[in-house]
């Protein structure tokens, strides 16, 4: 009976959104916003080749920075919540092959990660992709080795000096640019070359870094509840 | 019949069968899994519709990180039922 | 393609919504939140695709002065970038919640919760 009120919900909801799905006839050119960023002088005012890197880090930054912020409050939020257990938390062995490729691929994966955020203006990938590999690196450590400590101190600097360093710069963009995280205020080099874009590479970096601490500071806070009370 | 146009239409009804099997799959270790299908073959669909940057990141974060944040909760709450010794009960809702 | 890329993201959504009105598991919940998410970052990217375009990285193959004819639409997908990293965060949250009500009433079923009910 119950579900029946819930299945006349959803029928209302999808007669609601069919009209979206029945007039959509895919779009033939760019809409407006996109092809203004994608004219050839607004591609070399920024000079980063990929588009989306552009949008993220300088038209739509004061969102990314917006974004930053709100995943920084859930962590604390989390932190806040999940509080430490001191007990004991026996597990299993891990076999000796997983330990011995967890130790091998650990560092080519923070390389991986590294690599994906400093080339985010020029291949695909940026900050959030790079800040999530290296959560991932985290988290294979964290199932290979479950004892080991993880010190999170230097997770939480990591992460605080990464914000600030992020809002410095785009601080300084409005200081001796042209506004809020502008990023002609270093050279903005030859299209498609490693130093291209200004300041778009080391602010992407540093999201990256603290994207990348973050995330691994939530799935620590949810490691450390697993032990037996 | 190019490839493109193939490959959406499979990963488009591999995505609605995993979402099937995350709701109505009794097992919750099968159904958190199914989830991270999910995410891993939007990844996919996203590749095919040419965003690349936002394939990576779903690959990475949905297929990833959300599945092993899940199962840690799931591991917690499990040990904690098995104190109470009314464990299988959850399982089955 | 896009067409069906936006029919499977518009039937994810109206599954999450069924899972999330149905289940009786708080973590079967939060499984349908996170579909609710999956579909509708799936009807953006697939509205922001343009017919035969490109990803949007310029490079000798798309070059500079043709790049507004062949690329997709970059503002959907970045801010679909943004979207699922704070649905991540948005997850986590959700599940350390459940796992304190789990502590508090010793079980995952959402009928035990009848605190605020009145």
């Amino acid at each position: 009976m119950k579900n029946i009120f819930t299945l006349m919900i959803l029928v209302a909801f999808g007669i609601m959104i069919y009209p979206l799905v029945n007039s959509f006839k895919g779009n033939d050119k760019l809409p407006e916003l996109g092809n203004y960023y994608a004219q050839p002088e607004n591609v070399t005012k920024v000079n980063s080749a990929n588009l989306v890197t552009a949008v993220v880090v300088t038209y739509r930054g004061l969102d990314t920075l917006g974004e930053v912020s709100i995943l920084f409050l859930t962590a604390a939020i989390i932190a806040f919540f999940l509080k430490k257990q001191t007990g004991k938390h026996e597990v299993r062995e891990n076999s000796e092959i997983f330990t011995t490729a967890a130790k091998v691929l650990f560092p080519l994966m923070i390389i991986l990660g590294v690599y994906i955020f400093m080339n985010g203006h020029l291949t695909p990938g940026g900050g959030f992709q790079g800040g999530a590999v290296i959560a991932s690196a985290v988290i294979l450590m964290l199932l290979a080795f479950p004892e080991v400590p993880v010190n999170q101190k230097l997770l939480s600097y990591m992460e605080s000096i990464s914000g600030i360093v992020f809002v410095g710069l785009a601080a300084l963009g409005a200081l001796i640019g042209f506004g809020y995280l502008d990023n002609a205020i270093l050279p903005l080099g030859t299209f498609g070359k490693f130093l291209s874009a200004g300041a778009v590479p080391i602010i992407y970096s540093f999201v990256g870094l603290k994207v990348g601490a973050e995330l691994s500071n939530i799935l620590v806070e949810f490691k450390s509840v697993q032990s037996n009370e | 019949m190019n490839y493109l146009l193939i490959t959406s239409i499979f990963t488009g009804v591999i995505i609605l069968v995993f979402t099937f099997i995350a709701i109505y799959q009794k097992n919750m270790v099968a159904a958190i899994i199914s989830t991270g299908a999910v995410g891993l073959f939007a990844s996919l669909m996203y590749l095919v519709l040419a965003a690349p940057d936002v394939a990576m990141t779903e690959a990475a974060i949905g297929s990833g990180l959300s599945t092993f944040i899940f199962f840690y909760v799931l591991n917690r709450i499990r040990s904690t039922d098995k104190k109470k010794s009314d464990s299988v009960k959850n399982d089955q809702l | 393609m896009e067409y069906i890329a936006l029919g499977t993201g518009m039937l994810v959504i109206l599954a999450g919504l069924w899972a999330i009105m149905t289940r009786k598991n708080l973590i079967r919940i939060i499984i349908g939140f996170s579909l609710f998410d999956t579909g509708i970052h799936l009807v953006l990217v697939a509205i922001s695709y343009v017919k035969g375009g490109t990803a949007p990285i310029l490079d000798s193959t798309v070059c500079i002065q043709d790049a507004a004819q062949r690329i997709v639409d970059p503002v959907p997908q970045a801010l679909v970038l943004t979207a699922i990293v704070i649905g991540l965060g948005v997850t986590a949250l959700m599940l350390a919640f459940a796992m304190k009500m789990h502590k508090e009433k010793g079980t995952l079923d959402i009928r035990s919760f009848k605190d605020l009910k009145w």
